[in-house]
């Protein structure tokens, strides 16, 4: 537990050492509910949806998790080029703990940038609808954050390179985010949407998040927890499979 | 110069029949030796020679393609706990992370080797102290030089203190001064504590002067083991650098360890132990 511990703290530790870092993680977010929020805003009322700000900001925050954390994963490619992993790997600790604590890290800096993105769609008229399940929202966005977290360490384990992590993201990361509802509510699209819809993870995600911030939901809360706890157990498991097998 | 080790009759360090394969490429070719308890074992070769694969091998961050590796008594490949709780390594290249302080990197080995609370206050800050570094201990690593960052690593390497200690050309890009310093610091340690050391340099005016013993390996394979005196004795030549060039040849090589048949000539056959 220790040794989670102390790689957890080593992760809290950069983050809060590297400012540039916690602004630019947040600044993209903001600047989508903004520009989307503002934009399409009207048309989105028009269409009979209600106000698309409030649509808005639980897929805003499901976002800056999932970027958060998956390039939290980037730190394993970072740590093998400075080296840094080479230390852990020689450890006569299990490999699951190395791997899970410095996730954790990772999953909690994604949650904290979350949270900032909520506060910061506060102050632009942003209302959750009952303020006594926030918290219950905190929970399902830190779920989503440690498997997204895990996901990206996954990811970080299996390719050698910098390129190699931008390629994942521009054609996994980025469609999930696309094709997960975010933007639009999942009735009336087209049948070949729906079907992805479903079969992605973020969707549950952003849908749980919608449900109990803002009382508009596709799924139950049952469903969006089953479907969140399934992809955390099955991510955690692929990033400490993807980890074991690492080789200096 | 003359250094003492203590003779043990057990190996602290034992490999059997041990390869490894790249794909094509055979970086070691089914090497034997054995380290006694309290030796400084230096591991000398070209690059590419198989070195680093060893020294990877004998530290669980590589699988042995086939053979047997033994580290103070456990199977490197079936007990890697056991095997990782008895050595400390410095790498070739740095491996602290430089967003930390020195201290922080300290305290995180520490904890990866759980070593108790009371001995990590009293080692961190004696250790850091021998290193000379224990008035930069809480600025970020990132702020110090080279010849720094290697000597916190030796701090660190030595905080769970282990019964061997594998120096991957520890002295490579440093100072005279710092070179000095580590060396000397080194050979006091192996006669105070009884530690192994295994090493690996380019400097072979280090090699004589440090090593009980040298082993020299070039296309994976060992070429020649001994003491200074007995390689000189072998290869009929007065120092170690001409027995060493000798037993490798004068071509120079690249990293990928595939020099050429010219080489491969030169080369005296491997002495069967």
């Amino acid at each position: 537990m220790r040794v989670m511990y102390v790689l957890w703290l080593r992760q809290m530790k950069r983050y809060v050492r590297s400012r540039s870092r916690m602004l630019g993680a947040v600044g993209q977010p903001i600047f989508f509910l903004l520009a989307l929020g503002y934009g399409l805003g009207s048309v989105f009322k028009s269409a009979g949806h209600g106000n698309y700000l409030q649509f808005l900001v639980p897929g805003i925050m499901v976002q800056t998790i999932l970027f958060a954390g998956v390039f939290w994963g980037i730190q394993i490619v970072w740590d093998r080029q400075f080296g840094f992993l080479k230390e852990t790997l020689v450890a006569p600790v299990p490999r699951s703990q190395i791997m899970l604590g410095s996730a954790l890290g990772g999953a909690t800096i994604a949650l904290i940038q979350g949270i900032i993105v909520l506060l910061v769609s506060l102050v632009f008229g942003f209302h959750p609808a009952n303020w006594s399940l926030v918290p219950l929202a905190i929970l399902m966005a830190g779920i989503t954050a440690v498997a997204m977290a895990c996901f990206g360490s996954g990811i970080g384990s299996i390719v050698q390179d910098f390129q190699g992590f931008q390629s994942i993201n521009n054609f996994l990361v980025l469609p999930m985010y696309f094709l997960s509802g975010a933007f639009y509510p999942l009735i009336g699209i087209p049948k070949l949407l729906q079907i992805i819809s479903y079969i992605n993870p973020l969707t549950y995600a952003i849908d749980g998040l919608r449900g109990v911030m803002i009382n508009q939901h596709h799924f139950s809360y049952g469903i969006d927890l089953t479907a969140l706890v399934v992809t955390s157990v099955v991510m955690v498991s692929f990033g400490i499979l993807a980890f074991r097998r690492l080789e200096a | 110069m003359v250094y003492y080790f203590e003779m043990s009759s057990t190996p602290i360090i034992k490999v059997t029949d041990v390869t490894k394969k790249f794909g094509e490429i055979t970086a070691v070719n089914n090497i034997n030796f054995t380290v006694e308890s309290g030796e400084i074992f230096g591991f000398l070769g070209p690059n590419g020679a198989g070195k680093s694969t060893t020294i990877k091998m004998l530290t669980t961050l590589l699988h042995p393609t086939s053979g047997h590796l033994e580290l103070s008594g456990h199977s490197v490949t079936q007990d890697q706990d056991g095997a990782r709780k008895s050595f400390g390594i410095v790498f070739q290249d740095s491996s602290v992370d430089t967003e930390l302080t020195a201290y922080e990197n300290m305290e995180l080995h520490a904890a990866l080797y759980n070593v108790s609370a009371a001995k990590r206050k009293q080692r961190i800050p004696e250790l850091l102290k021998l290193m000379e570094l224990h008035e930069r201990a809480s600025d970020p690593v990132k702020t110090f030089s080279g010849g720094m960052i290697r000597r916190l690593e030796i701090a660190r390497g030595l905080l769970h203190e282990p019964k061997v200690l594998f120096l991957d050309e520890p002295t490579l890009g440093l100072d005279t001064q710092t070179r000095n310093l580590l060396w000397s610091y080194v050979k006091k340690l192996n006669q105070d504590t009884g530690m192994t050391i295994f090493f690996t340099t380019h400097y072979l005016d280090e090699a004589e002067n440090v090593a009980g013993r040298i082993a020299i390996i070039d296309h994976g394979k060992i070429v020649e083991m001994g003491t200074v005196e007995e390689l000189k004795k072998a290869t009929k030549t007065k120092s170690l650098e001409e027995a060493y060039l000798k037993l490798t040849g004068t071509m120079i090589r690249d990293e990928k360890g595939n020099a050429d048949a010219h080489n491969r000539s030169m080369a005296v056959r491997a002495r069967p132990r």
